[in-house]
């Protein structure tokens, strides 16, 4: 059960993302699959991370934080956010299939960053409900 | 899940290694990833406990190159075998493509392997997936302790216990002395690339 983007599908998801999200201030993206897979990422040209390990254990942490939520009665935590002395990152849960992972400094302020992640969030749907509705 | 990126021309592929614990996944990747540096650009990533066992998965990217002008990226996981981490478990299973089933050679763990198969059939039928219609491979390692006097089973029990309802392609191994590692990946790798192909034709 494989899903394929073409590189108009592509490109619309990295404009938004380029423009919400890296014009903005954010250090780097990623849009990933519950698998772990990179569906794109973009970053502003200052760091080089190791994306595929990256999107391995965010695709894995989000997975476990969404099992500890059912285990305590909550359908899933609204806000999943980790601090640290210079990077920050932020997941967003896009659909079922999605996640939106962000990277940021502290020159951006999380409320900031959490409107624009939100605003790209909704532009995306669009683009891959029609993708998460063929793998259901 | 494969993700087919038309416009890199990059296919990302799913393989995770499943079976008992102590069964020896964690060492496949490991002798993988020392055999295969050219294949491979980052640090095997490892979730383990203090004492070494694997907690929630291990990780390694591996290029096989271009097949029909796209790259093709591995993305290899293993599970964590101890029965208590089912839940993890489950989770690395997510939009898995292929599965090399690691068991375990030695006589005492028989009923281990038997055990891991039918847990790796529930947890893949919470994704809607079977051993029918999967691409999966068996390895039967530590087929090397035989020498140093250890009971262990023969290909023909092993077979019997796991296989006999699959017929599928299997792999007397040792992962520690890298005895048919690598073919055992190069066999996962081909099916699991095939059934891809298929899907897509």
């Amino acid at each position: 059960m494989s899903y394929t983007l073409d590189q108009k599908q592509l490109d619309k998801i990295e404009d938004i993302l380029k423009s919400e999200l890296i014009d903005n201030g954010v250090r780097c993206v990623f849009l990933i699959d519950m698998a772990g897979n990179i569906v794109t990422n973009l970053d502003n040209g200052e760091k080089q991370h190791d994306i595929y390990s990256l999107a391995a254990l965010a695709a894995g942490n989000f997975g476990a934080v969404s099992a500890m939520a059912k285990i305590i009665g909550e359908n899933e935590f609204s806000l999943l956010f980790h601090k640290g002395k210079k990077e920050n990152i932020h997941f967003n849960k896009i659909s079922s299939e999605f996640l939106l992972i962000t990277i940021f400094g502290n020159d951006i302020s999380l409320g900031f960053l959490r409107m624009k992640v939100s605003e790209s969030v909704e532009q995306l749907k669009g683009l891959l409900e029609a993708l998460s509705r063929e793998q259901a | 899940m494969a993700f087919v990126n038309l416009k890199n021309k990059l296919i990302q592929v799913k393989i995770v290694y499943y079976g008992p614990g102590r069964g020896g996944k964690t060492t496949n990747l490991e002798y993988i990833n020392r055999t295969f540096a050219n294949r491979i650009h980052s640090e095997m990533v490892t979730v383990k406990t203090h004492g070494d066992r694997t907690l929630f998965f291990d990780f390694l990217p591996f290029d096989i190159g271009l097949v029909n002008g796209y790259q093709i990226k591995i993305q290899l996981y293993t599970v964590p075998g101890q029965v208590k981490y089912d839940a993890t478990r489950r989770l690395v299973l997510r939009g898995v493509d292929g599965v090399v089933f690691v068991a375990d050679g030695m006589t005492v763990r028989r009923e281990n392997n038997i055990e891991s198969l039918h847990n790796l059939q529930e947890n893949l039928a919470s994704y809607k997936k079977n051993l029918r219609t999967l691409p999966w491979v068996l390895q039967y390692n530590k087929m090397d302790l035989k020498q140093q006097g250890i009971p262990i089973m023969t290909l023909q029990t092993l077979e019997q216990d796991l296989n006999q309802e699959f017929h599928r392609p299997f792999f007397p191994a040792s992962a520690l002395e890298g005895i048919n590692v690598a073919a055992t990946l190069k066999k996962i790798i081909s099916l699991t690339v095939a059934s891809i192909r298929k899907e897509f034709r």
